[in-house]
């Protein structure tokens, strides 16, 4: 009898697929391993486990020790007996170790907690861990990797059977890593079932009964670990044909545009962890440099940390057209001629409730409407080629940025960058969660703008976007550069290869 | 239903025309309820005169709000600065425009403090300026040691009475008592008439100019109508009293002053970037905490010149002028459509915001409310006004 079992989950959210007949067994004190490129729907897959999306908002069937669930949001899950670890951690910092592990469920009588004894239990937990952790110190306190472990705890506490672990290791040091798989391990022999989702492919080899590999929403496969290699697995991973949709045009190269020398950036929560290690590159007058790399490989924080945006400390030297600049703003950034469509177009792009004209508008706006007074009319105009030629949908444009779909709003942050007349353009994560249509258009403008000249960088996790747009790639792994590819080396296996450590 | 409703609440120009309405409302009722004194033009004067403070102290705390920020120190830097114009020109003995120039820049130095602990030391603006609250308050007890300060009176008594022609003698009661004279007041509304016209034309023209249509001048002429119509009604209404008063003058002045900065210049769409989304704002290459020092060194030169006016009007200066007045500014914003969470209001809506406050403390006093239903009925309307917007934008 599996302790869990997920049949042909189906899960659909407005134009997309993102779980396409899933199924998982996991058995009692099994280390199961899901792995699959970002986007793959292994977090989905968690996600309607745990109840995130409630029993009905898919398809498909739960059944844990053969009686079928339906999970209609996290409690339920955990009365299941189902423990899930986000990545995201989910403490209360203010609260102590032991409030933390006993929130909601406070040993009590009559609505008084007792302290002694949810300390006294806490302690006992902490120690069947072997953590030296106080569980009377506030969360905060500790450092990431500790913190990680408290959620474990959490969890444990919860008397899980099983074990839903989401890049657990990300922020964790090595020897933190070491103490987190010896729970792991003694968690195995006392029958938890372990599900865990992990980039890091080592790890997984090292730990895993089963492996799991999920793409495009699909399960590709499932092995026992000991009948697969990290190549295969690397292989099922990415196996897919590039499509059609990137018409690959080769770029006419220019001159050197912006060169990067030693770019090392550091953890804003732990000022001593490389987020970034020493990376240098160039990128010339109209080629796509590609950057592709695994969640946390640091691609966002190398464009943040040039872009002068960075909120933690980095050091680096920036030459653009051949001449060192100094950038410590995002204003000292658009300056010398950089622009960033950043990731995350709802927290970081767009002001949601203003027009597309004032968002378009925003970063250009001393260079396009006046250095003091604002002229309407001025902007009007400016803004009306990139709509145009953007094929922004909209009646005018005075629409309310937030009421655009999501391929629409993506294009308005392009717009605002292209406003700003730049010689590099950064794009990151530019056709995350827009429609195929949307992204081809995206596509098509990359291109065009190369060849206009325009200097390209592109951070994305869909490897055929990378591997379809780009000219050359660099890889990194874990802040350090794994690897440089031209567009004739580049196949999908060796980025994967290179992003998962294993080149 | 839900269609219409939220198009009223969330279109800012119908949500103003629904916010006339209401104040229309509320004037018919009470000129009916008062056996029609409300509506006269010695009532709607002093209605004026008497909103003046809070409208102009709303109107600096209305783009510290749309900044995402907020101030409740005004009422006791309004006292302070109060208290130091006041103190300089008894105890000091300096001339009238160094007590000006004084008050002003104390608002300003303030402003310039709080700002820059906010922005650049990140303490929230609330903890902020509630120290404020209490520190500036303290400060005003300790210059006045705790008594009430007479200013002097003006050279000749030309502040009151009407007159047609001659410039009143000019003191600092002036600045919250006196009035000008009748010809001046139509002199200012042609100006203003001329002024709506010009902009009128140039907005038809640069429509042509940038190539986005045709001017269209009769569309453009019969829009001046409403705005001209209003000025020549309150300066009629205002010179059939006393004159048009020296601090509802200020406020106009004021007023427009901020519905240019919000309106007109990158500094104003700055701030409601900052607050609509502060993330997407830094990243766009704006200086967040530079222009939030601004906005708060700005909403101290008006408290400055809110503190003028209100020890004007008073004739003195004592230790408790001033006090709430930065909860009744932030309640003319609120009521006038601003949300607390930043990034949307408007200076119009503000000024609203304040006159219907002040209607309703003008007409209920007439009706001889007892002061304590006073404050009930103003704290329900305030939670009521917002609660209904909020209702109207759940739907959209």
């Amino acid at each position: 009898m599996p302790l869990l079992e997920m049949k042909n989950i189906v899960k659909e959210f407005p134009g997309v697929k993102a779980l396409d007949g899933v199924s998982l067994i996991l058995e009692a004190g099994e280390f199961h391993s899901l792995v699959g490129e970002n986007g793959a729907g292994k977090s989905t897959l968690m996600k309607v486990l745990s109840g995130v999306y409630p029993a009905g908002s898919y398809e498909g069937e739960i059944l844990v020790e053969n009686i079928p669930q339906q999970f209609k949001g996290i409690r339920d899950s955990e009365n299941a007996g189902v423990a899930i670890i986000f990545q995201e951690l989910s403490l209360v910092k203010e609260l102590t170790v032991g409030e933390n592990i006993f929130l909601g469920q406070e040993p009590s009588r009559f609505g008084i907690i007792d302290w002694s004894e949810l300390y006294h239990k806490a302690s006992t937990l902490l120690r069947d861990l072997h953590l030296a952790i106080d569980p009377r110190v506030p969360v905060g306190t500790l450092g990431i990797g500790q913190q990680q472990l408290v959620e474990i705890a959490k969890a444990l506490s919860k008397k899980a059977k099983i074990l839903v672990l989401d890049e657990p290791t990300a922020a964790l040091t090595e020897s933190e890593v070491e103490t987190l798989f010896g729970i792991l391990r003694k968690l195995r022999t006392d029958g938890v079932g372990m599900i865990y989702i992990s980039h890091k492919l080592d790890e997984v080899f090292n730990m895993s009964d089963r492996i799991t590999v999920l793409r495009d929403g699909k399960t590709v496969a499932t092995h026992s670990a000991a009948e697969l290699t990290k190549g295969k697995v690397i292989q099922l991973m990415v196996g897919r044909e590039v499509g059609d949709i990137f018409p690959k045009v080769d770029h006419e190269l220019g001159d050197t545009a912006l060169e990067i020398k030693n770019l090392t950036a550091y953890s804003v929560d732990n000022p001593d962890k490389k987020l970034v290690d020493n990376i240098s590159f160039t990128v010339r007058k109209g080629e796509v440099l590609g950057i592709a790399g695994l969640m946390g490989a640091g691609r966002t924080e190398l464009l943040m940390a040039i872009f002068g945006a960075w909120q933690g400390k980095y050091e680096r030297q920036i030459f653009v057209e051949g001449r060192p600049v100094s950038i410590d703003s995002p204003s000292d950034a658009i300056g010398s001629g950089v622009g960033f469509v950043t990731e995350d177009r709802k927290r970081f792009g767009l002001i949601l409730e203003q027009t597309i004209l004032d968002n378009m508008t925003l970063a250009g706006l001393k260079t396009i409407s006046g250095k003091i007074l604002t002229n309407r009319s001025r902007e009007l105009m400016a803004a009306r080629n990139p709509m145009e030629s953007l094929r922004i949908k909209a009646n005018s444009p005075m629409t309310i940025a937030g009421t655009l779909s999501g391929g629409n709003q993506q294009k308005v942050v392009l717009g605002k960058w292209l406003l700003t007349d730049p010689k590099v353009l950064f794009l990151d994560e530019p056709t995350r969660g827009i429609d195929v249509g949307a992204k081809q258009e995206i596509y098509a403008e990359i291109n065009k703008l190369a060849e206009q000249g325009l200097a390209i960088v592109l951070v994305s996790s869909e490897l055929p976007e990378v591997l379809g747009l780009a000219d050359r790639i660099l890889v990194l792994h874990e802040g350090r550069l794994a690897a440089e590819l031209t567009r004739q080396d580049a196949t999908p296996e060796k980025v994967m290869a290179a992003a998962t450590g294993n080149n | 239903m839900g269609e219409t409703k939220t198009n009223i609440f969330t279109k800012p120009s119908l949500r103003a025309y629904v916010m006339i309405f209401v104040l229309g409302l509320i004037w018919l009722y009470f000129h009916w309820a008062t056996n029609y004194i409300f509506l006269t033009s010695r009532n709607l004067s002093n209605l004026m005169t008497q909103m003046s403070v809070t409208a102009i102290l709303a109107v600096g705390m209305l783009m510290v709000i749309v900044s995402g920020n907020i101030d409740l120190s005004v009422g006791s830097v309004l006292g302070f600065a109060g208290a130091i114009a006041a103190y300089s020109i008894t105890t000091l003995e300096f001339g009238l425009p160094t007590a000006i120039a004084f008050a002003i820049a104390v608002g300003v130095a303030i402003g310039v403090f709080h700002g820059a602990l906010t922005a650049y030391l990140n303490i929230p603006a609330f903890i902020v300026t509630l120290g404020g609250l209490l520190a500036w308050r303290g400060a005003t007890k300790w210059l006045l040691g705790g008594n009430t300060i007479p200013i002097p009176d003006a050279p000749a008594a030309a502040s009151t009475g009407i007159n047609y022609f001659a410039l009143p003698e000019f003191s600092f009661k002036t600045i919250g008592q006196g009035n000008l004279p009748l010809s001046v007041g139509w002199i200012l509304a042609a100006a203003a008439i001329l002024f709506v016209l010009f902009m009128a034309y140039r907005r038809a023209n640069s429509v042509k100019q940038y190539g986005l249509g045709e001017a269209n001048y009769a569309a453009e002429l019969l829009k001046t109508l409403l705005p001209i119509g209003a000025i020549v009604a309150f300066i009629w209404v205002m010179n059939s009293y006393q004159g048009v008063p020296v601090p509802v003058l200020i406020l106009l002045g004021v007023a427009l002053l901020g519905a240019f900065l919000t309106g007109s210049t990158t500094f104003g769409r700055y701030l409601y970037a900052i607050g609509g989304n502060a993330d997407a704002a830094r990243l766009s290459g704006i200086d967040n905490k530079r222009n939030i020092l601004k906005v708060y060194a700005l909403l101290g030169a008006l408290t400055g010149v809110a503190a003028l006016i209100f020890t004007g009007r008073v004739g003195s200066a004592s230790p408790d002028a001033g006090t709430l007045k930065e909860l009744d500014a932030i309640a003319a914003c609120v009521i006038g459509g601003a949300s607390l969470m930043g990034g949307r209001g408007t200076i119009f809506g503000a000024c609203l915001g304040a006159l219907i406050m002040a209607s309703l403390d003008n007409g209920m006093s007439l009706l001889n409310v007892k002061d304590y239903m006073q404050d009930i009925i103003k704290g329900s309307i305030l939670v009521a006004a917002v609660g209904l917007d909020m209702m109207g934008r759940k739907q959209s």
